[in-house]
């Protein structure tokens, strides 16, 4: 059975908080965070590398210490929206300390853990070790083929890698080779040791900062697709500069990391003719970025966000015509 | 005593009624009853907040292992480090003593946020290469269950150094020790400067070295909100105080050559609370000093520096509060998305901020102007004289500039070699890029970097045996 978190464990007391009370209805409240931190003060039964459980004779007022410096010292921060627990009286003290969002199926299903987690200790360290599990997931995906690539050398190895992430690889003067649908691929091109690779399309691959050691290896790359990559962010784009001589064509389309500091460090490319920088979720002011962007890289072709979106038409202004840029 | 506790009773305690309330209660104070009552019985249920006689949240506790001296981004990293260390929950109780919880006159937050590798010394250069290695993994280190993921805005821009003739040859023996160490700089003549960036004027330049990777900038405010949130989530204590009395015991002990020193040790930290008289005595262990500007100070405190001079403990420590003006201006013809964090060899620097052609920069004073530091007042003449020819000499089209705002911020500045000092103190110059780094490799290496902690009387022959001069950028 899964131990229970007491409920004293999921409410704060503090008179900083009901003061503030009237103030505002969507202050976030720091209780789940004063009650999260107390449950992992209090030594779990179930957690056995606890080893010393909390020795203090007044268990309580080490507790209120703890709990007193942080309220003090931690004024409320907006980290998360919660509904206020003393709404109107309604809940009284066993209300909700997080609201459930009613969302699509898999969100459900995300917030049920969620719900169970604040409550249950051994929930909560399986919900930890399910997160830690997906990240070293992520970390085997990218680790470098050394043994490949000292037997048939670096194009082979950044191949391997790439095809077995799920991308598909051009060797010059060949046709594509992709995985099929099971992710198994023929190893035929282990016999091109000395054939670089010229196109790499790792769209949709988990490949990271680490998996990067075996991309940049490619000296003769031309065209490199990272759409939709959920790993790549501004850091990897900075490692991307060994490039520079060869890589002609980017793509970062659809990127969810990728934001307009690591487009900065694409200045390096400098024999880049096509990039696409289309839908970049974390970009602030796409339409700006695409304009500074395409100054920074005066001989390359940017796709991306119109740059027009962002402008408000003056009421004199006419209309103009907003599908690309206008000629010079 | 009888009638303090009769004026307690009455007062606003849970077991007592204040004189503001009515009895009998009317239907409008119906909420407030209602909510007085709920804080009586959560109090009473086990986990409350409970003192019968008066409140005392706001004080630290009474006894410590360590006490902090400083919530900047050092005092923070150490009580991160120190955390992380402890096998056992609780098994080191940390208490960080700060005096402004707004961090209004902190060097971390008022400083530009610069990270680079390009030091003249290896050991900067290891200490940037795993601060830069903590700042991409950041929220690993710092993860926090349930809140949402870090983003301390870092831009991977660069460091552009610039050398005249002078400065030309210390500059490429500086980058050996970099690529030795596994920075990647790579130098460039003027002629590649002007091709890389056309809008500089390389007049007076005879190198540039340029780091490629793990150098830009970052925001220190979300640097110093995470890790004060992931050090509260491992349970550090915080009290907003200021430190005013160190309590030390000395003994006469034997060295293990034989000689009889007077080994003095803190044992008790007198914690002055804000805005009142009322101080409380702390119990410790270990006192770590990270005041950054302040250390001087406070190690006055210990008594460092009060003794004939000449001897151990007659020297000061070697930090004292410097002002450093640090400028914003915005030039529409200026730089692009490419420019980097550009270093002159006259010491003026600039880097951009923002997508909107903003820049951020400053210089460094002589040390016959250096501004009184009793204040963080911004003076404007000195952009103007000291600032602003340099800039437009070096970046033509800063000539048509506007500056939009200003701030000053302290250095504590190590009068010694201004390197870091073991002792944690601070570093002119580079900033918050080490602060992650220091404490993590001093407690680590087993060395005697960890003995200096522990002893109260620090031993000068340590930061003098510490990192030769010359980390700052050649001119």
């Amino acid at each position: 059975m899964a131990a229970p978190k007491a409920v004293s464990d999921r409410i704060s007391m503090s008179p900083q908080i009901e003061a503030c009370s009237a103030v505002s209805a969507f202050r976030v409240s720091v209780n789940t965070q004063e009650a999260r931190s107390k449950r992992q003060q209090k030594a779990s039964p179930t957690k056995a590398r606890d080893g010393i459980a909390d020795t203090h004779p007044l268990g309580v007022g080490k507790d209120r210490t703890l709990q007193a410096q942080r309220l003090l010292s931690h004024p409320p921060q907006s980290l998360h929206l919660v509904a206020p627990v003393w709404n109107g009286g309604t809940r009284g003290i066993s209300g909700l300390s997080r609201v459930v969002a009613p969302e699509g199926n898999q969100k459900k299903g995300r917030s049920l853990l969620q719900f169970l987690a604040d409550r249950f200790y051994d929930v909560e360290a399986l919900r930890d070790h399910l997160l830690r599990k997906r990240v070293s997931k992520v970390h085997q995906k990218n680790r470098p083929f050394n043994h490949i690539n000292q037997r048939y050398g670096p194009y082979v190895a950044g191949a391997y890698f790439i095809l077995k992430q799920g991308g598909a690889v051009r060797f010059q003067g060949r046709e594509w080779i992709r995985p099929n649908q099971r992710g198994h691929f023929s190893l035929d091109f282990l016999k091109l040791q000395a054939v670089p690779v010229e196109a790499v399309d790792a769209s949709g691959c988990a490949i990271n900062y680490q998996g990067l050691d075996s991309l940049l290896a490619l000296k003769e790359l031309q065209s490199l697709w990272l759409q939709r990559c959920p790993h790549v962010d501004d850091w990897c784009l900075s490692r991307l500069h060994p490039l520079a001589s060869s890589l002609q064509e980017l793509s970062l389309a659809g990127c969810p990391r990728v934001s307009e500091r690591g487009l900065a460090c694409l200045h390096h490319l400098w024999n880049l003719r096509r990039l696409d920088i289309s839908d970049l979720p974390a970009v602030s002011s796409p339409g700006l970025t695409r304009i500074l962007v395409e100054e920074m890289l005066p001989s390359c072709e940017v796709l991306g966000a119109d740059w027009a979106q962002d402008l408000k038409l003056g009421p004199e202004e006419q209309p103009r015509d907003t599908a690309g840029p206008t000629p010079a | 005593m009888l009638r303090r506790t009769l004026l307690l009773g009455l007062g606003r305690g849970p077991l007592g009624r204040g004189l503001g309330t009515h009895r009998g209660g009317s239907i409008l104070d119906r909420d407030g009853k209602m909510s007085e009552i709920k804080k009586k019985i959560r109090s009473i249920l086990p986990g409350g907040d409970w003192n019968p006689l008066y409140d005392t949240s706001y004080l630290p506790p009474e006894s410590s292992d360590v006490v902090i001296v400083g919530g900047g981004v050092l005092g923070l990293s150490v009580a991160y480090w120190l955390k992380k260390l402890e096998k056992p929950r609780g098994a080191i109780r940390v208490l960080v003593v700060e005096r402004d919880h707004t961090y209004s006159r902190a060097s971390t937050v008022l400083s530009v946020g610069g990270i680079r590798q390009q030091f003249s010394v290896p050991e900067n250069v290891q200490l940037s290469l795993f601060s830069i290695d903590f700042l991409r993994n950041i929220n690993e280190y710092l993860a926090v269950a349930d809140d949402p993921p870090l983003d301390i805005q870092f831009n991977p821009s660069g460091y552009l150094l610039l050398a005249s003739e002078k400065g030309a040859a210390i500059m490429e023996n500086n980058v050996k020790v970099q690529r030795q160490e596994g920075a990647k700089v790579c130098l460039m003549s003027p002629e590649q400067l002007r091709n890389k960036f056309p809008w500089i004027n390389t007049e007076g330049v005879a190198l540039a070295s340029y780091g490629m990777e793990h150098e830009g900038w970052f925001d220190p405010w979300c640097l110093l909100q995470g890790l004060r949130r992931k050090v509260q989530s491992m349970g550090v204590l915080f009290c907003r105080g200021e430190v005013t009395r160190f309590v030390s015991s000395s003994n006469l002990m034997k060295t293990a050559s034989g000689e009889e020193v007077n080994l003095k040790r803190i044992h008790e930290v007198h914690v002055k609370i804000d805005q009142s008289l009322e101080y409380q005595p702390v119990e410790c262990a270990i006192v770590i000093n990270a005041a950054g500007a302040w250390s001087g100070q406070v190690a006055e405190l210990a008594g460092i520096g009060k003794g004939p001079p000449g001897t151990l403990q007659g020297t000061k420590l070697p930090v004292e509060l410097r002002k450093r003006y640090v400028y914003l201006w915005h030039c529409p013809q200026g730089p692009g998305l490419e420019t980097p964090f550009v270093i002159d060899p006259s010491g003026t620097y600039f880097r951009r901020e923002g997508l909107g052609h903003n820049y951020l920069g400053g210089c460094s004073p002589t040390e016959e102007e250096e501004p009184d530091p009793g204040n963080l007042e911004v003076d404007h003449d000195f952009f103007q004289d000291r600032v602003w020819p340099p800039l437009a000499q070096r970046v033509p089209a800063f000539e048509t500039l506007k500056v939009r705002s200003a701030w000053a911020g302290y250095y504590d500045y190590n009068t010694f070699d201004q390197n870091g000092v073991p002792l944690l103190l601070g570093r002119e110059g580079p900033g918050a890029q080490h602060h992650l780094s220091l404490p993590e490799q001093t407690e680590c290496s087993p060395c005697s970097a960890r003995k200096k902690r522990r002893s109260r009387t620090p031993h000068l022959s340590c930061v003098s045996t510490e990192l030769p001069r010359g980390s700052r950028p050649p001119s």
